[in-house]
């Protein structure tokens, strides 16, 4: 009998998650705090990240309102921008990337800037909601400019299964909507103007007796 | 059946603006119990019996009864991050009427003497937040914020804050530390937010459906309220069916309906007259009852003794087509996916729970496997920080308790399957193995 070679990778259960040791790069100067003075920020930004501070004004609590300020400029978390808020805060980089990889809506690399989160929890997935992620994906996956991705719950289980475009809650969506969606969004349309959860009555009949 | 009390007018177009609001009778409320002494104002919460809305059912009036009295800035924090997955009546409250939010949040804020105040929105519900944004000013704009209300001497501050996309933040401690800007990772208890919360500062949490029906209580007195629903189970409550069910949504029900009712009678029961197989009481986060228990009044402590929880008032209908598999691997993922990562027993337990699933899936799964992650579930319950834990460890236990041969079934057929396909490629590759001629 031939040897018989087995090679076992290191970490075969995926026991970490990818890009782990991406921030570990030894070779780098150590972070410091950006100077106010010299770092330039665009007069857009600097006033969105100043709208924070005077909102919240303790601490470090204007550090999501800065990050928002910085996606919304640069569509996603860009190290440049993560470096003018810090110079605004008077934190290092450091400290709002820490924040900032921690919650789902922040993009740590540049993808579009049109976002379609697809519910993907429970409820929605009783009602077929990998179909409709999948049915999206196929139309929108390869648009360099839309983003769209599988999402916990939204917290729309009446309208499942659901997205959300940009922002804006659609649903229920049925799988013969999709290609109307798609073109929607490639076009920034309104998405499914009779399908928005906005425009929903309240299901208990006790308020519509009234 | 009892009339509504948060969903009254909640139709009513422009209701989210002030003049709508007001002109329906809202901010009548808060004078008078600004008028009322801060102890009278508290009996009056607690009399009433109002429970804790947003999942853990604590009672409201004895929480805010714990805050200190004493100079230091204490604050009401609003939690908003509505994420517990089948979850969704905050969204309709915010949405539609913004200012009853606001109305209770104040008179809470001056129950407690707090004169900073936040309402953390989660970051997904971003139309809701320019709803509620947009609300806050026109309240600040009339006067029912600011300096003086009312001419009591009481100032209240209110402001909106959005998170960003983390289930673990709709956890109070969690919460905090995201509303000061830092990773949403929960604090170590006791010391109690009531204690030292926000920016170490006493601090009140309480869910929008709470503080929404505070306006609801003054109105009706504390023995009116308490009158509502059954004994311990006070007022009304929001109640989001979801899942296979013909029309879901959320239904304003007196607390102790029978649960059938609220399935059958309002949500329509699954479609096309299939059975059901087991149904969430309170959001994903608590054990699955079965068909055996829909006469069961939905209510704390009925649902309790069914061997549950009413949690955040959500119900999941699961027709008798799903699979328990898979409905498992939904909750495994999400959890560890959700999961801060801070205490072990969570971080691991939901992610190797993830990968035993997706073993039962792709066929590689023995039936030892079930009590090893049975077990794995009893190691995390109760040895956390938070619940997060335990709100994947007591669905997914229960799954395994009430259905164990579907698991089985499972795993056996899923097995064969495997072997089916693996044999299938042996047969089809030219394998060669020394000394033995093909």
């Amino acid at each position: 009998m031939a040897d018989v070679q087995r090679h076992v990778a290191r970490f075969t259960h995926d026991s970490r998650i990818p890009g782990w040791d991406r921030a570990a790069d030894l070779d780098k100067e150590p972070a410091v705090v950006p100077d106010a003075a010299t770092t330039e920020v665009p007069a857009e930004l600097r006033a969105a990240i100043e709208d924070g501070v005077r909102r919240f004004p303790v601490g470090d609590a204007a550090f999501i309102p800065a990050l928002y300020a910085v996606q919304d400029y640069y569509g996603w978390c860009a190290p440049e921008g993560i470096e003018q808020a810090a110079a605004v805060l008077g934190r290092t980089p450091a400290a709002l990337t820490a924040v900032a990889t921690f919650y789902d809506m922040f993009q740590m690399e540049p993808l579009g800037r049109k976002t379609v989160y697809v519910c993907t929890n429970i409820s929605c997935s009783l009602c077929g909601a990998d179909e409709l992620l999948e049915a999206l994906e196929a139309e929108l996956g390869e648009e360099p400019d839309v983003n769209v991705r599988g999402f916990e719950c939204l917290g729309a289980c009446d309208i499942a299964p659901m997205a959300s475009v940009n922002g804006v809650y659609v649903g229920p969506i049925g799988l013969s909507e999709v290609p109307e969606l798609a073109r929607q969004i490639r076009e920034g349309d309104d998405p499914l103007p009779a399908r928005q959860l906005v425009k929903r009555p309240c299901a208990d009949p006790k308020v519509a007796e009234k | 059946m009892t009339d509504t009390l948060l969903f009254t007018d909640i139709d009513e177009p422009g209701l989210n603006t002030i003049d709508v609001y007001m002109a329906r009778g809202g901010y009548t409320q808060l004078p008078i119990a600004l008028k009322m002494k801060r102890e009278d104002l508290i009996t009056e919460l607690t009399g009433s019996g109002l429970r804790g809305r947003g999942g853990a059912g604590f009672p409201m009036g004895k929480k805010a009864s714990f805050i200190p009295k004493g100079d230091m800035q204490k604050y009401v924090v609003c939690n908003a991050d509505e994420s517990e997955p089948g979850t969704f009546k905050d969204r309709e409250l915010i949405q539609k009427n913004p200012h009853q939010l606001i109305e209770g949040l104040i008179i809470a804020a001056f129950a407690v003497d707090a004169t900073i105040n936040y309402i953390y929105i989660r970051g997904e519900y971003d139309q809701q937040a320019d709803i509620l944004d947009a609300a806050i000013a026109e309240a600040r704009e009339r006067g029912m914020l600011g300096e003086n209300i009312f001419g009591s001497g009481f100032s209240v501050q209110l402001e909106l804050a959005r998170g960003a996309g983390a289930y673990i933040c709709g956890e109070e401690t969690g919460l905090l530390d995201s509303l000061e800007g830092k990773r949403g990772n929960p604090r170590l208890k006791p010391p109690f937010p009531a204690n030292e919360g926000l920016f170490n500062g006493p601090t009140l949490i309480n869910n929008v459906e709470t503080l929404s029906a505070i306006p609801s209580i003054i109105k009706l007195g504390a023995e009116g309220y308490a009158a509502i629903g059954v004994k311990d189970s006070a007022g009304t409550k929001l109640v989001s069916i979801s899942g296979n069910v013909e029309r879901p949504g959320n239904y304003e029900v007196a607390l102790g309906t029978s649960s059938r009712e609220l399935i059958y009678g309002l949500a329509g029961g699954p479609v096309d007259g299939r059975k059901i197989k087991c149904w969430f009481p309170g959001g994903s986060s608590t054990p699955v009852l079965t068909a055996d228990d829909l006469d069961v009044g939905y209510d704390y402590d009925s649902i309790e003794a069914a061997g549950s929880m009413l949690g955040s008032g959500a119900i999941i209908v699961v027709d008798e087509t799903q699979s328990v598999v898979e409905l498992a691997y939904k909750l495994a993922k999400f959890y560890s996916h959700e999961s801060c990562g801070k205490c072990t027993p969570c971080r691991e337990g939901t992610r190797w729970t993830f990968h035993m699933v997706e073993r039962i899936k792709d066929g590689t799964a023995t039936p030892m496997d079930l009590d090893i992650m049975a077990a794995v579930q009893e190691q995390i319950i109760g040895h956390c920080l938070c619940v997060l834990g335990d709100a994947m460890a007591m669905p997914i236990g229960s799954l395994i308790a009430k259905f164990r041969d579907e698991f089985e079934a499972e795993i056996e057929a899923n097995r064969n399957e495997r072997e089916r396909k693996l044999a299938a490629e042996f047969a089809a590759a030219e394998v060669e193995i020394e000394g033995v001629s093909a």
